[in-house]
């Protein structure tokens, strides 16, 4: 099993945190992960972009022409990674952000609201956990008992009363998403 | 025990090996794409544990300044910066080379020239091996490609630096300082003890006990017939290094009809490079130089003598490829292929780059 990702959208989405949580979730399962980010000033209200492998194998480059999976987050990420889907891979969009949706026909294309979702239901601070639960449903990369244990690996004690809400996010995410 | 496998930044690696290797002391200044190097020593807080001091200098020529001193006692002491940075360092690291007194520079390199980008880079590549400062000297350099590597170059780069009593370098880019991997931990060490630093560094400026003769650290020589003898004694000291340190991997080379030479982050790009073209019926090997000086001069030699053609992939406008022409003495078409200022090519540039220059 290898997965390449690319995770995409506006600098403050938590794009690039959400991609630590799915490479920690790998880490959890023993397997190999690694997790670039685009760091740069372009992150200070531009796009943010992080490229996350998780694999069964050594991974070699973390650098990638060419994604299994894209989830796009906002119009100008979708201009740059629509082309570099493989052909039969998946794109996921959240319908927020993209005003112009996706127009290739060789790939899958998925439309998560997960912003509306997560203001509507006042979980705006879950937001990236609930595109997460969109990916998780069309490509189990992980467990979700990974993601949670990652959770709690990775945040402060105090924290811990938040993860059965970032749990809820991520079955939310795994119900709403759907095929375009 | 079993071992604790933690995810991190490249960057947090080199902070938490080097606390772990008993490292004594750490100067350093603010800069992008290294600066999680400072922020980690600052928020792990060694010197409430190991007693490793840890300082944010005033400027870069003040942090390689204090090397120089704390290296000057025998003690294991570091600095880090990126490439602007490195460059005010060179008067220092120069010195170092000069008196002879083993540290741990790390460069996590930015594209330049001048200011340039914080993006990765490996235009660095003849400052590090090539002199940088001035004078007849070497740094061992290493050239990490995975998070786990950071973490342990820490400790062979003090190791080879107190075998020779002479600086050794961490040269690593944005990529590897930046990203993400699974990294073990090396085992946590104490702090050498005074006693242990003066039975290893009998040279060191470290308090004059009755009897002995006083330690004089500087790289200062009036006399120019004591220079040479000194360059003649670092000369033969670099010969013994390049006799015996000299590390690379090699990748797929056994049957490989074109060769693929890279080092650090590029290494990395260039593997997946050649899975891709592999799956295209291209037979083509990778050699990664871990040392970049001394440099794998003889395992280049000896592979070219089965290839068709050699390609180094670089994130500059072709530096490394000089020590690989040399390596080859012209007898195999040697070409590159880079990206620069900033820039990092995805694998699929460089199958084409390997196509077009080579394989044609």
């Amino acid at each position: 099993m290898k997965q390449e990702i690319i995770i995409a959208g506006f600098g403050g989405q938590g794009v690039l945190s959400m991609g630590k949580i799915l490479a920690y979730s790998g880490l959890m399962e023993n397997k190999e992960v690694t997790w670039m980010p685009a760091y740069g000033p372009e992150q200070r209200g531009g796009t943010a972009n992080v490229t996350v492998i998780v694999s069964d194998d050594r991974i070699s480059s973390p650098i990638l022409s060419q994604y299994d999976t894209a989830i796009i987050l906002n119009q100008p990420s979708l201009a740059k990674f629509e082309n570099k889907v493989k052909p039969g891979g998946i794109l996921i969009y959240d319908g927020y952000g993209i005003i112009e949706p996706p127009t290739r026909q060789d790939i899958q294309v998925y439309r998560i609201d997960a912003m509306d979702e997560a203001t509507e239901r006042g979980m705006a601070k879950t937001f990236n956990m609930i595109v997460l639960g969109g990916l998780l449903k069309l490509r189990p990369v992980v467990e979700i008992e990974s993601v949670l244990k990652a959770l709690r690996k990775t945040l402060p004690e105090r924290h811990h009363k938040l993860i059965p809400m970032n749990e809820q996010a991520i079955r939310i995410g795994m119900e709403i998403i759907k095929k375009v | 025990m079993a071992e604790e496998v933690v995810l991190m930044k490249g960057n947090e690696a080199i902070a938490h090996a080097a606390i772990r290797y008993g490292v004594d002391g750490y100067f350093g200044y603010p800069i992008t794409p290294q600066s999680e190097v400072l922020e980690t020593l600052a928020e792990q807080k060694p010197w409430e544990t190991t007693g490793m001091v840890v300082v944010q200098a005033e400027s870069e020529l003040a942090a390689i300044n204090m090397v120089y001193g704390g290296a000057g006692t025998g003690k294991m002491v570091m600095t880090s910066s990126s490439s602007p940075g490195v460059s005010l360092k060179q008067e220092g690291i120069s010195y170092l080379a000069g008196a002879e007194l083993p540290c741990l520079i790390v460069n996590v390199m930015r594209g330049g020239p001048g200011l340039g980008t914080i993006q990765p880079s490996q235009a660095d590549y003849f400052q590090t091996v090539k002199g940088g400062g001035h004078g007849d000297y070497r740094l061992i350099a290493l050239a990490p490609a995975s998070v786990q590597e950071m973490a342990d170059f820490v400790g062979l780069a003090f190791d080879l630096a107190f075998k020779y009593r002479n600086p050794a370098i961490l040269l690593a880019d944005g990529v590897i300082g930046q990203m993400m991997e699974k990294v073990v931990l090396p085992e946590q060490r104490k702090r050498l003890t005074d006693e242990e630093v003066i039975a290893r560094c009998p040279w060191a400026a470290n308090g004059k006990t009755a009897g002995r003769k006083p330690n004089i650290i500087t790289s200062l020589e009036l006399d120019p017939a004591i220079m040479e003898q000194r360059n003649n004694h670092l000369q033969k000291k670099y010969a013994e290094i390049e006799a015996n340190e000299v590390r690379y991997e090699e990748i797929n080379c056994e049957d490989a009809e074109y060769l693929m030479v890279a080092f650090g982050s590029c290494a990395r790009i260039a593997q997946k490079a050649m899975e891709l073209a592999r799956a295209e019926g291209i037979k083509v090997g990778l050699l990664r130089p871990i040392t970049i000086w001394p440099f794998p001069s003889k395992a280049i030699a000896e592979r070219a003598k089965q290839v068709k053609g050699i390609l180094t992939v670089e994130l500059n406008a072709g530096q490394m490829i000089e020590d690989v022409r040399l390596a080859v003495e012209c007898k195999v078409p040697t070409e590159h292929f880079g990206r620069l200022g900033g820039i990092v090519p995805d694998p699929d540039e460089v199958v084409s780059a390997l196509k077009e220059k080579l394989v044609k």
